[in-house]
């Protein structure tokens, strides 16, 4: 196969990150755990920005991104011989057309792009367990990717780890509608699964903008928070059980539909927001609330973002039980949204916006209880202006200026998002020191996201990539982060981008240990390499 | 010139709403399904307001014929703008026979209590596709029509009229009184914000019967069967070459 070797001559040279600007890995690799002050052993943030800085300096005192990928490690390569094992086990699902495969080499963002060579599409559990068998025995890496909606660049290769793809295995196996628990294979689109439970009266316990493309197995590997959180919690919470095959192609069978089952180490645990490094889980039984008989959605402008804490307060002694999500996005998103998506604002132009949604099961008592926090939110000037929706078309037209500012900044040009857990007080302190500190380097630097749940979703933007910029935001934002004690992604996870700022969100011991596990689990390293822990972890 | 305008308002399944047959075929279901404003009668209010705002017209009256609900559409009518409502109270087997002709006698009676100058109409409601009410009322009222407006403007006692027709779009110019309904174009509606929301509480809606206009509503139609459309087979995707011939020999196609 003339075109493999061709490729693999290019293979030890060709950038993987788009967004780096050296491959300095070498110097990142001398850098051992114990070098690093915790941001949590001492308490000084003087210290903790010296002991951090150190991640970004190379060796030689030279600047390198700690996003940047690393050298390739000695996995081995495909040959015509493994091909054939595979055609062998996936007749007309091993795809090798490097048209086929490209967009499977490319992350949503476009930001990130592999060369992986192979694309393998399972439709069952077995099928997967036989291909990681190959694959461990034959130390070939492997990328798994469901929806490949990712935001940090860990759905796609870093260098040509085969990827296997779980858009087959799109089946729901059962629904039990008494107790609410959904079981299907790991591929099933989420939009797809929150159709199939409508008609059925429940809805699924997430929600996010990417559902029409993200896929159930990615959203567990992910532990992906998104719109309901604030509601109905975590994955953490809500997936009962899984069905996982293990590097080396053993089936671990946790798929149960228990709501209650304390017997044993809760292993299922380990691998929801793994990122695909510690299993490749084929099958997810989930609980899933009713779906709500009374849906509004408030559409809110606020002065200042302290009036905007203040209706949160408001909002949740008020509406309570019925609160199902609580959303913000500053005036710049709302111009990125007319600008890019020709989407209007609803109401008068104001600093921050809110929306609110809430779920219940009385239309009358739901109307009432928001009618009266509506009331008090404008008599008492927490709120400027705004609007109310019960329809599901107006329902979605404004969830739509939410969940669409995301492709809005595609459209303002090159963009670096990042993703911070923060005290909820303190959240909109960042984007305003952010703007301060860029001065106009950056485009555009917004701030919206899931302010209920504490959650920031700051993004910047410039017309194309630019090197210096990034050096002025990080590490300026994570430094920031780690002084107040947040999380650098609260629910993007690490990927290939943040896996080596998780020092500063995690003391040196954690990842130490979470070093062990992998190892004990994917000893030769096989899956998903590259992502999640960081690169001077040895194994 | 009373500067009286009359907007109908029809409350109809939310049009994101999947619709489902009744299991005995004479209908569809509506019981605890989400309705709202038909689109096309949100772009007549929204016309209405603005026209409102221009001082061109003086009170926007919004008027809806149907069961206890239907006043919930004439609050949102009322808290896009309107001044005030008109609940015409039709419930049980009348309601689910109410058709244009009726609702066409009830607004032309309607219009010549109130002393209306203009009728501003949805083109066609979203759950019956007639197209037949505002038609209808001018006829009633042998007033000019302007139907499927895009564009509407005043001119002292004339109304200048865009029509969306099949072959492109038509200038027309009507006298007042006149029947307008209107089409997707003609504006865009606004959202209904909080203080509007919370004045239109206090706006009046008045019930009436029909009988009190004089109007008989039986229904001179009868529904037969209301069934689905055909289910749309669905294609299949093939991996291989063989499975396509295959597949097509099953079919007997081959």
């Amino acid at each position: 196969m003339a075109g493999l070797l061709k490729r693999a001559l290019r293979l030890r040279t060709a950038l993987r990150c788009l967004c780096d600007y050296s491959m300095l890995s070498r110097s990142t690799a001398t850098l051992s755990p114990v070098d690093f002050h915790s941001p949590f052993l001492t308490c000084s943030s003087e210290q903790v920005l010296a002991s951090t800085r150190k991640l970004h300096a190379g060796a030689d005192g030279s600047k390198v991104s700690p996003s940047a990928a690393p050298e390739r490690l000695p996995f081995c390569r495909v040959t015509e011989e493994d091909l054939a094992f595979f055609r062998k086990i996936l007749a007309g699902r091993t795809i090798v057309d490097p048209d086929l495969v490209e967009p499977s080499n490319v992350d949503w963002l476009k930001s990130v792009r592999g060369s992986s060579e192979v694309l393998l599409r399972p439709q069952t559990t077995e099928e997967v367990s036989q291909i990681l068998s190959y694959c461990n025995s034959r130390n070939l890496a492997v990328n798994p990717q469901g929806g490949n909606t990712g935001l940090v660049g860990g759905s796609v290769p870093v260098y040509d780890e085969i990827i296997l793809s779980t858009s087959l295995m799109n089946k729901i196996l059962n629904f039990d509608s008494i107790s609410g628990v959904l079981t299907c294979q790991a591929g099933c689109v989420l939009e797809n699964l929150s159709f199939y439970l409508e008609e059925r009266d429940y809805i699924m316990p997430l929600d996010l903008g990417a559902k029409g493309s993200c896929q159930i197995g990615g959203n567990v590997a992910t532990n992906a928070g998104g719109l309901r959180l604030l509601r109905y919690g975590s994955l953490h919470g809500t997936v009962l059980g899984l069905e996982l095959v293990l590097a080396d192609g053993q089936v671990l069978d946790c798929l149960s539909t228990l709501r209650k089952d304390n017997t044993g180490y809760d292993l299922k645990q380990l691998f929801i927001g793994s990122e695909g490094t510690l299993g490749v889980i084929t099958a997810v039984s989930i609980l899933c609330p009713r779906k709500p008989k009374s849906v509004n959605v408030v559409f809110l402008g606020c002065e200042t973002f302290e009036q905007l804490l203040k209706t949160f307060q408001l909002c949740k002694g008020m509406l309570g039980e019925i609160l199902s999500a609580f959303e913000f996005l500053d005036s710049e998103c709302m111009r990125l949204l007319n600008t890019h998506l020709k989407l209007p604002n609803p109401i008068s132009d104001c600093p921050f916006y809110i929306v609110i949604e809430t779920s219940g099961s009385d239309p009358t008592h739901d109307a009432q209880k928001l009618h009266n926090f509506l009331e008090e939110a404008m008599t008492s000037s927490l709120v400027s202006d705004g609007t109310v929706a019960t329809e599901e078309a107006k329902i979605k037209a404004l969830w739509s200026l939410r969940e669409r500012v995301t492709e809005a900044l595609t459209h303002d040009g090159f963009t670096y998002k990042y993703d911070i857990s923060l005290p909820v007080e303190r959240i909109y302190q960042l984007v305003t020191d952010m703007r301060k500190h860029l001065g106009n380097r950056a485009k555009s630097v917004v701030g919206y996201g899931h302010v209920g749940d504490g959650n920031l979703h700051l993004n910047v933007t410039s017309p194309s990539k630019d090197p210096a910029l990034l050096a002025a935001i990080e590490p300026f934002v994570y430094e920031w982060t780690a002084s107040c004690r947040g999380s650098i992604s609260a629910e993007h996870g690490l990927g290939l981008k943040k896996r080596n700022y998780i020092y500063y969100s995690k003391q040196s011991q954690a990842v130490a240990l979470m070093g062990n596990i992998k190892a004990m689990l994917d000893p030769k390293g096989i899956l998903n390499p590259y992502k999640t822990l960081p690169d001077n972890l040895k194994q | 010139m009373s500067g009286r305008v009359l907007v109908g308002v029809k409350r109809v399944i939310d049009y994101a709403v999947k619709i489902r047959v009744k299991p005995d075929n004479t209908g569809v279901v509506t019981d605890g399904v989400k309705h709202s404003m038909n689109p096309f009668c949100e772009i007549a209010v929204e016309e209405a307001v603005k026209l409102k705002e221009k001082k061109l017209i003086k009170e926007v009256v919004a008027v809806s014929c149907g069961p206890q609900q239907s006043q919930e559409t004439i609050r949102t009518a009322l808290a896009m703008g309107a001044d005030r409502g008109i609940h015409v109270d039709v419930s049980g087997k009348d309601y689910e026979n109410l058709g244009p002709l009726q609702v066409s006698k009830i607004l032309a009676a309607l219009a010549k209590q109130e002393d209306a100058q203009l009728i501003l109409l949805g083109k066609q409601a979203i759950d019956d596709d007639c197209n037949q009410t505002g038609q209808m009322t001018a006829a009633l009222l042998d007033w000019p029509q302007g139907t499927f407006a895009s564009e509407v403007s005043l001119e002292g006692d004339k109304i200048n009229l865009v029509r969306e027709i099949d072959g492109g779009l038509e200038h027309i110019k009507i006298n007042t009184p006149a029947v307008i309904t209107a089409d997707l174009r003609l504006n865009t509606p606004r959202y209904a914000t909080l203080p509007n929301i919370m004045k239109a509480k206090k706006k009046k809606i008045v019930t009436v019967k029909p009988a009190d206009l004089g109007v008989d509503v039986t229904s001179r139609l009868e529904v037969l069967k209301v069934e689905e459309p055909p289910q749309r087979q669905a294609g299949m995707k093939v991996e291989t070459v063989e499975d396509l011939v295959v597949k097509l020999k099953e079919a007997g196609r081959v």
